[in-house]
């Protein structure tokens, strides 16, 4: 009975975060809808373009080495076996399909968590411990409104950007193999890329960079606005969201990718 | 706008009645009650002074009293309202017409000082930009600050950071104001300049004050009328001079301040040892 008990309490808690989730979501969104279409100076473009460069400007030395590595390593492996069968022409398949379907989205999600997304927690904490979401609040000021919507603009606007980024560079380590390997110009080598992929890869990649920003932004800032007590509880915060940000980014991934094989082909 | 101007009109159709009805309120913490039944009516344009020693939930009341808490029991009606039944706009439009200066000071870290107290302008009116960046300046000047406005909260000392949340409290020009222990951590001259703005305040607007405090002499000067909370219950409201002359032992002990005996049985331990 203790074990059936624990097994509920556990998953009641799961459905009520999800449930939190998805509250908080379709006010972030109402409340987006809302800014644009009054248009009043309620939307805080200063803040988000400074969200933006947080996001995005000061991450992609790291996020374009990861991912080159990425594409490389790819390479490497995916030749070694290829080799074996003759067909070392398929890496270019290899690398370019994966990285633009799957991992360049991936690779950008979890450096952008690593950066972004605890700092945001651990922010939103802070404000929460400081009184400063209470302060937001008798000012008659929605913290969802006035925090969240624009770190959620700011990342549906970067993490696509980045996305691409870490597809090229990714692609481009790539053609650094295939430079020595298959004696291919880094030009010929784009070309074959360019007639591989399809538009739905790319747009499936896409989709899923903004599908990964919601979920990042999200969970970062809801770890944030639960915090009760004290400093030890914005460690907990962040280290809270990092966790359930990487386990429902690869949900959120294994879920699209189901999709997309099964419905659209 | 439309939310705003409703709260006016709320608060003309309302008349004689207490702004702020407190009846039979319990907050918790947890399993542990910190408030139990309290009962408090404050008129429109009276000054209440709160009373009561360190830890007897009087910012907890406060909370309650914007709205921040959920009530165990009992409820907080301001205008009419019964916060834990408002819908939103009338939640927001309630929440404009009130400024509040917490006991943290809670100032945006973020944010400059003068960004801190623009911004109820900037997101709650139409004004522009060099109005509101004079109002910021006046507001800043009434609690003696000025020069600050591009430093963060965090370059300031601690008072003059409570003295930021007060402007930023004032600068929607509030009718209800509630200040949880404004003049902590003030040197005396500034405190009695606190006083003498308070009464400014009262004088010229008939705004509803709440005042938190534990300087004695501030709160019989600004106050119109007292509470006194002790143990989680409204142990006496009234005017000063009934609240100066209270025959309750705890209430007289607190405006006479009498320390506490010490308890017989710590006394024989501090001799014993
Ligand atoms: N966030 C909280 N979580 C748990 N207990 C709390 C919390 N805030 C306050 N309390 C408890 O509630 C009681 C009342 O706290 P409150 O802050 O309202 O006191 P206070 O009258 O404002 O005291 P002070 O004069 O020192 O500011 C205290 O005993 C405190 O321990
Ligand atoms: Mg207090």
């Amino acid at each position: 009975m203790p074990l059936l008990d624990a097994v509920g309490r556990y998953s009641v808690r799961q459905v009520e975060y999800l449930g939190a989730l998805a509250i908080q979501l379709w006010r972030c969104l109402r409340f987006t809808v809302r800014a644009h279409a009054f248009g009043r100076r309620r939307l805080r473009w200063k803040r988000v373009v400074m969200q933006m460069a947080e996001i995005g400007v000061h991450s992609l030395p790291v996020l374009c080495l990861v991912s080159g590595a990425t594409g490389l390593i790819m390479a490497l492996q995916g030749g070694a076996e290829l080799r074996k069968f003759g067909a070392m022409d398929a890496v270019i398949n290899l690398v370019g399909t994966s990285m633009t379907r799957e991992l360049g989205p991936l690779i950008a999600a979890i450096v952008v968590i690593g950066r972004s997304g605890s700092a945001m927690s651990a922010e939103v904490a802070t404000m929460a411990v400081t009184e400063e979401l209470d302060a937001l609040r008798a000012m008659a000021l929605d913290p969802v409104d006035f925090v969240l919507v624009p770190k959620y603009l700011a990342m549906l606007v970067m993490l696509p950007c980045l996305t691409v980024m870490a597809v090229f560079s990714g692609i481009l380590a790539g053609g650094v193999f295939t430079y020595y390997s298959l004696d291919l110009t880094l030009i010929q080598y784009f070309l074959r890329t360019g007639d591989i992929l399809l538009m739905r890869d790319i747009i499936s990649g896409l989709v899923k960079a903004g599908i990964f920003a919601t979920v990042i932004v999200h969970v970062s800032c809801l770890e944030g606005f639960l915090v009760r007590g004290g400093p030890v509880s914005v460690g907990r915060a962040t280290t809270n969201a990092v966790v359930k940000s990487i386990f429902l980014v690869v949900l959120a991934d294994l879920i699209c990718t189901a999709f997309f094989y099964f419905y659209w082909r | 706008m439309a939310a705003k101007f409703s709260a006016r009109q709320l608060l003309n159709r309302h008349g004689r009645e207490p702004i702020i009805e407190v009846s039979g309120l319990k907050a918790c913490y947890g399993e542990r009650v910190v408030l139990d039944g309290v009962n408090l009516n404050i008129r429109r344009g009276e000054t209440m002074v709160i009373l009561g020693g360190s830890g007897s939930g009087k910012s907890t009341l406060l909370r309650h009293i914007e709205g921040l808490e959920r009530p165990s029991g009992g409820s907080v009606r301001i205008c009419g309202i019964d916060l834990a039944k408002a819908t939103d706009q009338q939640l927001s439009a309630l929440r404009r017409m009130m400024g509040v200066s917490f006991q943290s000071a809670a100032m945006f870290n973020s944010m400059t000082v003068g960004e801190n107290v623009a911004l109820p302008l900037l997101e709650h009116t139409d004004l522009a930009e060099p109005t509101i960046e004079l109002m910021t300046k006046m507001k800043l000047q009434q609690v003696g600050l000025s020069g600050v406005e591009d430093l963060y909260p965090m370059q300031l000392s601690g008072g003059m950071r409570k003295r930021a949340s007060l402007a930023r409290a004032l600068a929607m020009d509030p009718e209800i104001l509630l200040f949880d222990e404004p003049s902590a951590g003030l040197d005396p001259v500034i405190a009695a300049g606190l006083d003498e703005l308070i009464l400014d305040l009262k004088g010229t607007f008939r705004i509803t004050i709440i005042v938190v405090t534990h300087a004695l002499s501030s709160a019989f000067r600004i106050a119109d009328r007292m509470c006194m909370l002790y143990e989680g219950k409204m142990l006496a409201v009234g005017t000063v001079d009934e609240i100066r002359n209270h025959p309750h032992p705890r209430i007289h002990q607190f405006v006479n301040r009498i320390p506490s005996q010490p308890e017989p049985s710590s006394h024989r331990y501090i001799t014993g040892f």
